[in-house]
């Protein structure tokens, strides 16, 4: 923050802003911190006017009955989620370093006209347009109801190679690649030991944007996989079908289901406020 | 990907003599790696764009039933959509929906990001918190707010009978059924919406608004001929994103029918995504759900058009 020099309190907040402020952040975190609640209540509860705002003492309880439902296959989707999640994102950040090394610090024929196809397209919502054929596809290839069906579209990541050639971009110097090739260092290895811990930082970014992607992807599993092997968005959806009067169990299911990502929220909160900010400001 | 080597032009300085083969090695190393390290993006690409896109195309011009027979019906499912009551309905719900929550949440989010751009303590603690809906899953908003918008104890309807308004069945109705949706979507994004906006404004040099405010500007005035105008290619930025993923909306009207594709009794909350998901995965109709799709293109593209003239209108004339 610098001091302004103009107008006095130009940039000084008002009481205005603060209760503004005030009033976003408990909108922001009401619904979490009611899914709590009734996560920890009875149904009884749940379904009471006006309705409880402070936890009750059956979170434990709750959560055991979610996982123990043999139903609902919750533990299999946290599972499965978390393998998906987790081979996308490492697979993505990967693709998308190499490419975005390539598109922003080599030379080749082609360049421009290639990553404004990569521009375009990441505009079309292939999750949507492209549905029924994936399906077919899979289903021709014998992979619904595997995690390879759900994994492999999203292998497909425009929005990565975007962001990771303007990163590499700002992050590695021209100057520093033409050194290490004057030094007789190969490609490969220009981008193992001069790219790579340089741009750390925005694998880190879109890492955790990848990963929360996927945790939170619920219409193409929910088409191509089965209850019985569901991820865990399908899952609590199943005891929302199932289950839709047991409020407390869905809730906890719910709750069960955020704690990952809200970890991974407390854990790199300022990486992704920075990666969320520098993202806009060069798209 | 087609690799044309031989014409990739040789910008880098030759490498170190260093006998004939290395030299060899090197220079292909020079003029195939740029390729070999973008190939794994377009042979996805291949597969899981231009291959499903296409396809759906194809698709879209045959008539599937049940029994697996296929019957070319040439642009006949376009022909069939356009006078279907039913995807008329999903069209004017999507829209609908989609200004419903769209138009509310940039303003709020303009609004907050102002505030955001303050002086503050605790800057990161504040940025963090508008910014944690956006890690919650789509799927336990959904309930959530489901829960919060019950007819008998919602916590909706008893701080609405505060005011001696009666119950209000959410789901049941149209309008009030897209309102409950449309705050989903808000939650979810106008903290994100606010946090971008917030690094387009802090691109705008800070010395504009000292010398307007010595001129007498009012902060009002202010934030309309400087900040937006300067917002511009951040709005951008927004509206679109706003576009493709309001125009596609899915997981939240449907976990609001406890995950069925109908959206509501008379289908008075069913998006065009779900009625592409229940033509196709649950009347296993193929060629009218892939059509479906094609037209929910036109309408993003239509829809974005829309919006780029609009967000060209607000900044270009100032």
């Amino acid at each position: 923050m610098t001091g302004s020099t103009g107008g006095p309190g130009l940039w000084n907040a008002t009481v205005m802003t603060k209760v503004m402020l005030a009033v976003a952040i408990v909108l922001s975190a009401f619904p979490l911190y009611w899914m709590l609640v009734i996560a920890s209540r009875t149904n009884d509860d749940a379904v009471e006017v006006p309705p409880p705002f402070l936890p009750g003492g059956n979170l434990g309880d709750n959560i055991q009955a979610v996982l123990a439902n043999e139903d609902a296959h919750f533990m299999t989707g946290l599972i499965n989620s978390f393998t998906v999640a987790t081979v996308v994102t490492v697979s993505v950040v990967l693709i998308s370093t190499l490419a975005g090394f390539s598109f922003s610090r080599l030379h080749f024929r082609g360049r421009r006209l290639l990553l404004l196809t990569i521009l375009l397209t990441m505009m079309v919502p292939l999750q949507q347009m492209g549905v029924v054929p994936l399906y077919r596809l899979m289903v021709d290839l014998g992979w619904t109801g595997t995690l390879t069906a759900v994994i492999l579209p999203y292998l497909l990541n425009g929005f990565g190679v975007f962001l990771m050639t303007q990163y590499t971009e700002q992050a590695v110097p021209n100057e520093l690649v033409e050194a290490a090739r004057v030094d007789g260092a190969s490609t490969m290895r220009i981008w193992w030991s001069v790219v790579l811990p340089a741009v750390r930082p925005g694998m880190a970014v879109l890492g955790i944007n990848t990963f929360m992607l996927l945790w939170n992807d619920y219409m193409w599993p929910m088409i191509v996989l089965t209850p019985d092997n569901p991820t865990v968005q399908i899952a609590i959806q199943a005891l929302n079908e199932r289950f839709s009067t047991n409020y407390v169990l869905i809730f906890a299911g719910t709750a069960l289901s955020i704690i990952p990502l809200i970890i991974v929220f407390i854990a790199f909160g300022r990486q992704i406020v920075g990666g969320i900010m520098e993202g806009a400001v060069k798209a | 990907m087609s690799l044309h080597l031989e014409k990739a032009p040789l910008r880098v300085a030759a490498p170190p003599p260093q006998g004939n083969g290395r030299r060899w090695r090197s220079v292909l190393d020079i003029r195939a790696m740029p390729y070999v390290l973008i190939s794994p993006y377009f042979v996805l690409f291949a597969f899981f764009g231009l291959f499903p896109l296409a396809f759906t195309l194809w698709y879209s011009l045959y008539d599937y039933d049940l029994a697996g027979t296929t019957e070319w019906a040439g642009l006949g499912n376009y022909v069939q959509l356009l006078a279907d009551d039913d995807f008329w309905n999903a069209v004017v719900n999507t829209v609908g929906i989609f200004l419903l929550a769209t138009i509310p949440q940039l303003l709020l989010a303009l609004l907050l990001a102002n505030a955001l751009n303050k002086r503050l303590r605790l800057r990161l603690t504040i940025r963090m918190s508008v910014l944690l809906p956006l890690v919650t899953s789509v799927v336990a908003v959904a309930v959530v707010f489901t829960q919060l918008y019950a007819r008998d104890w919602g916590l909706v309807n008893w701080v609405l009978s505060w005011f001696g308004v009666d119950p209000i069945n959410w789901r049941a109705e149209r309008l009030p059924s897209w309102l409950a949706i449309a705050t989903m979507v808000d939650w979810r994004w106008t903290g994100y919406n606010a946090i971008i906006f917030l690094a387009g404004m802090q691109t705008i040099p800070r010395d504009l608004y000292e010398a307007a405010s010595i001129d007498g500007a009012s902060r009002r005035r202010q934030f309309w001929q400087i900040t937006l105008p300067m917002l511009r290619p951040t709005l951008i930025f927004v509206v679109l994103n706003s576009t493709i993923g309001g125009l596609t909306l899915f997981a939240e009207p449907t976990t609001f029918y406890n995950g069925n594709v109908d959206g509501g009794s008379q289908g008075q909350f069913q998006t065009v995504a779900m009625f592409i998901v229940k033509q196709g995965f649950r009347e296993f109709d193929y060629g009218y759900a892939a059509a479906a799709a094609w037209l929910l293109f036109l309408l993003i593209l239509l829809g974005a058009l829309i919006n780029f003239l609009f967000v060209r209108r607000i900044g270009g004339t100032r």
